[in-house]
């Protein structure tokens, strides 16, 4: 029996199970997928907004300012990476200026500090990219790129150091409720709760629905992004870039990752299917056009992988978060900011629950800081070689092309929460993430996985589920390396 | 710091043979850099024959091919590290390399021979719609599961692109088993040997389709299909011809690129058609030097080729060493008229030289012509030229000298 139940890991319930992980409480989080970070989390423009783009008085205004706020001090705690390189809207003629104004206006409603209508010369002053046609620009120097997979990932695994569970591969099926205590069932499997948080992202009104409240649906929205080889960064731009939001939308944005690569994208189309992650034709010639008119010399032949990310659209317009039936907090509908708005909607998940009825005590030895996953990398040389002679696996170099060693893939293992397939090794250590895509490594980190988790070689997967990279031996197959 | 008059950085077989010809034309103190456990680079993997009928006259497999090569190294006693990967080049010639017992080591050599080959041009560079599931492995990563790692990774299998190592598989995956459905080619030849479509393809009725390509991947955890379709002459996919073939596997084999991101940190001049460095006849790059030789300058079709290429530049390399100079000409070598480029761009001393080339597309009855300014100095026959085979032509020394500063081109003409 837990005291509270996460219903998925994406940045809203690791937000949430870290917040609560400062409490005296018996805490999981359960997840469908084999790892954090797999869906609306996964995918996305990886940014901290400054706050200027939301209404006035909506959940999303309130979460996003006070979130940008605290993501420096979370990402300082957690050991993630967060860059604060400003952000520039772009505009192109008078009409656009005006728009910016309302923007500018609207951001400091919102409290968003440092906002600056630039004129052209201000703009190339910052950045000497800018196409011919970017007459001025609102500047906001707040706005930050953050990881989205590292905030899971440590958020989680700083949430698992400080008592709580995880446990993968967990599809709520149905939830029963009877005095006062929450049945999650999955498959075989159950779990019981006296409290529930729907973080469940794109299906968090199914999870709602399953404790009867219908008051919300939440519909995919298909973003598809381009990512550039590393070795246009930065020379290409260090800045988020928007265009000025006209009546057809809010346009794509080109913008620096804290992994080193510009990042091209995302496109928006509304979808019925929640499971539809395909790259399309006409996605990508959208971004290549509209990418173009941000800043010059865009080297298309240098993407080196494209992807799509499904937004969480709720029906709203808004953030959808109340308590859908006693003791069950829902967040539904968490778009965009809601990378941004993850840390504030953490706690004030805990607040939620307070109100429902959660006894809040502090734990005294609640530790917020985690290693920082990259560690290794941080150190100079001397220390290199003497980590390298007490674990000779940080000498091995597995992936080539970001430089990562097997000792840091094994500690990606090993550390809450630990990764258990060739896409979590990816987004924990970047391994495969480079311009060959894995190409020389993916074998090698196959066999690390197998070795270390004590699984055999073709039962390492992709992804999780039935995402398998080999059937099994060859004729009379055997090991040549 | 550790002091080494000629580093080598990869031990495949470039790396190898200009081992053994640097330490054959004098130079003892080498070192060896491998970042696989083993010498041997990719040949390893490379379990077919049909490797040294030019350098050996006969047919060998890759492996031992390349244990001729680690043979000669280990018999002549030239030290080598594997294991290590070299993470740095600094222009004065100074090395940054890693493992697992020595830890990170800084190197200054007197000469540095770049032999770290190519890699595959992977999925995310094709810009491919669909989804994003396993099953899709460039040919090479297949090949090393089979043959290294001695393990299945599909059973119906589609392949994009008809470069060798995807037509070697596509034989190689039929005699373990596996059904491969077809090979897909955008352009309207293949960019493979003709021996292994003879080989590979027609001896075992998998069908080339050419004008064809992948439109769209399907399948959430694996892949259960992929959609092709046949396209026009601006190699636009013809939606009207597009057909759905059930399959677990996508092989890519649409190019190899030379891997050239240490020689980049140089900063030495790379050939934007070859990918690779710029150089002289000796492999010598814009680096006084650094040489560079095998896949990591051009992409080979036969790795004999590679092993002459890489006796050059150990040869050179030893001569740097020694200080040694030939007499001196400054000819730039131009590609024109269907030829796409030229190994080496530039010709600095007056000694016979082979230039190897490549053609942008498949050509029949033509002359390949090499001139000065207006006069002909070489004219031969071919009667096919194809992207796929790589040329050479060859230049006298005398010509050379006779030309002095200035440049010649090749081209095809009729």
């Amino acid at each position: 029996m837990f005291d509270v139940c996460i219903i998925g890991a994406g940045v809203v319930g690791a937000m949430c199970a870290r917040a609560l992980s400062a409490y005296k409480l018996n805490i999981c989080v359960v997840e469908r997928a084999n790892d954090v970070c797999t869906g609306a989390s996964r995918a996305n423009s990886a940014i901290v907004h400054a706050g200027f783009d939301a209404k006035p008085g909506t959940l999303k205004a309130r979460f996003n300012v006070a979130g940008s706020k605290m993501m420096e001090q979370v990402c300082r705690e957690l050991g993630v990476k967060y860059v604060r390189n400003g952000s520039l809207v772009l505009g192109y003629g008078d009409e656009d200026k005006a728009t910016l104004e309302e923007l500018y206006e609207r951001g400091v409603k919102n409290g968003v500090e440092g906002l600056a209508v630039l004129d052209r010369e201000g703009v190339l002053a910052l950045e000497p990219n800018v196409t011919e046609e970017v007459t001025c620009a609102l500047w906001a120097p707040t706005g930050a790129i953050v990881s989205p997979f590292g905030l899971c990932d440590a958020g989680l695994g700083n949430a698992m150091d400080n008592g709580a569970q995880f446990i993968r591969n967990f599809e709520v099926e149905r939830i029963e409720s009877a005095d006062g205590v929450y049945t999650l069932y999955a498959g075989d499997q159950k779990v019981e709760a006296r409290f529930v948080v729907n973080a469940a992202g794109l299906y968090s009104d199914k999870i709602a629905a399953m404790v009867g409240d219908e008051s919300f649906d939440v519909h995919p929205r298909r973003g598809e992004y381009m990512v550039l080889d590393k070795a246009y960064t930065p020379s290409l731009t260090s800045y988020t870039l928007f265009s000025t939001p006209t009546p057809k939308g809010k346009g794509i944005l080109v913008t620096a990752t804290t992994g080193g690569n510009v990042m091209l994208g995302p496109t928006a189309v509304d979808m019925t299917d929640k499971e539809d992650l395909d790259t399309t034709a006409e996605g990508t010639a959208s971004i290549r056009e509209q990418s173009a008119r941000y800043i010059k010399g865009i080297p298309f032949g240098g993407v080196i992988t494209s992807f799509t990310g499904l937004r969480a659209v709720g029906s709203t317009g808004d953030f959808i978060i109340h308590a859908s039936a006693p003791g069950f907090i829902t967040f539904g509908g968490i778009e965009s900011p809601g990378l941004t708005s993850a840390p504030a909607l953490g706690e004030y998940c805990v607040e939620l629950l307070g109100n429902e009825g959660l006894v809040l005590e502090k734990k005294e030895n609640w530790n917020p800081i985690r290693k920082p996953s990259g560690w290794y990398r941080k150190l100079d040389d001397d220390q290199k070689n003497e980590v390298i002679a007490k674990e000779p696996a940080y000498g091995n170099m597995v992936c080539r092309c970001e430089e990562v060693t097997e000792g840091e893939i094994v500690y990606a293992i090993r550390t809450n929460p630990g990764a258990r397939d060739v896409d979590g090794v990816k987004r924990r250590t970047r391994s495969g993430m480079g311009r060959c895509q894995g190409g020389f490594c993916s074998s090698i980190v196959v066999e690390i996985l197998s070795r270390e988790l004590g699984i055999p070689y073709e039962q390492v997967t992709k992804s999780g589920g039935g995402s398998i990279i080999n059937y099994g031996r060859t004729k009379g197959g055997k090991d040549n390396a | 710091m550790l002091k080494v008059s000629l580093v080598i950085v990869g031990g495949g077989p470039a790396g190898m043979s200009a081992a053994v010809a640097a330490y054959k034309a004098g130079v003892k103190d080498i070192l060896i850099l491998e970042r696989e456990a083993h010498l041997g680079g990719i040949l390893r993997q490379c379990i077919h024959n049909g490797f040294g009928l030019h350098k050996f006259g006969e047919e060998l497999t890759g492996p031992e091919y390349a244990a001729r090569y680690a043979e000669q190294v280990k018999e002549l006693g030239i030290p080598y590290k594997v294991g290590t990967m070299v993470t740095k080049i600094t222009p004065d010639k100074e090395i940054t390399a890693i493992n697992s017992t020595d830890g990170i080591m800084h190197i200054k050599a007197d000469a540095i021979i770049l032999a770290m080959g190519c890699r595959e041009r992977p999925k995310g560079a094709l810009n491919i719609a669909g989804s994003r599931p396993s099953g899709i492995y460039t040919a090479g990563t297949a090949q090393k599961y089979v043959n290294i790692k001695g393990y299945m990774p599909g059973k119906e299998v589609v392949i994009l692109g008809s470069g060798d190592i995807g037509l070697i598989m596509a034989r190689r995956m039929t005699l373990e088993g596996a059904k491969v459905k077809a090979v897909c080619e955008l352009m309207p030849y293949s960019g493979g040997l003709a021996r292994n479509i003879e080989q590979c393809l027609n001896d075992f009725g998998i069908p080339l389709l050419l004008s064809h390509t992948v439109v769209q991947i399907h399948g959430k955890d694996r892949v259960t299909g992929v959609t092709i379709a046949k396209v026009d002459e601006q190699r636009r996919p013809i939606k009207e011809t597009e057909q759905y073939i059930a399959c677990d596997t996508l092989l890519l084999s649409c190019g190899l690129l030379p891997e050239n991101e240490l020689t980049k940190g140089a900063g030495i001049d790379i050939d934007r058609i070859t990918g690779g460095a710029v150089t002289d006849q000796n492999r010598q790059t814009s680096v006084p030097g650094v040489f560079a030789c095998g896949n990591v300058l051009h992409v080979h079709d036969l790795v004999d080729y590679v092993s002459d290429e890489a006796e050059i530049a150990g040869c050179a390399a030893a001569d740097y060493i020694a200080g040694i100079e030939s007499e001196r000409v400054d000819i730039s070598v131009r590609p024109v008229n269907g030829v796409r480029y030229t190994v080496p761009q530039r010709i600095t001393s007056a000694q016979d030289t082979v230039v190897y080339f490549r053609v942008s597309d498949v050509f029949r009855d033509k002359k390949i012509v090499v001139r000065c300014a207006e006069n002909v100095i070489s004219s031969k026959k071919k009667i096919k030229l194809a992207p796929g085979e790589m040329e050479t032509v060859k230049l006298d020394a005398k010509v050379l000298a006779g030309i002095g500063t200035g440049e010649i081109s090749i081209g095809l003409e009729d």
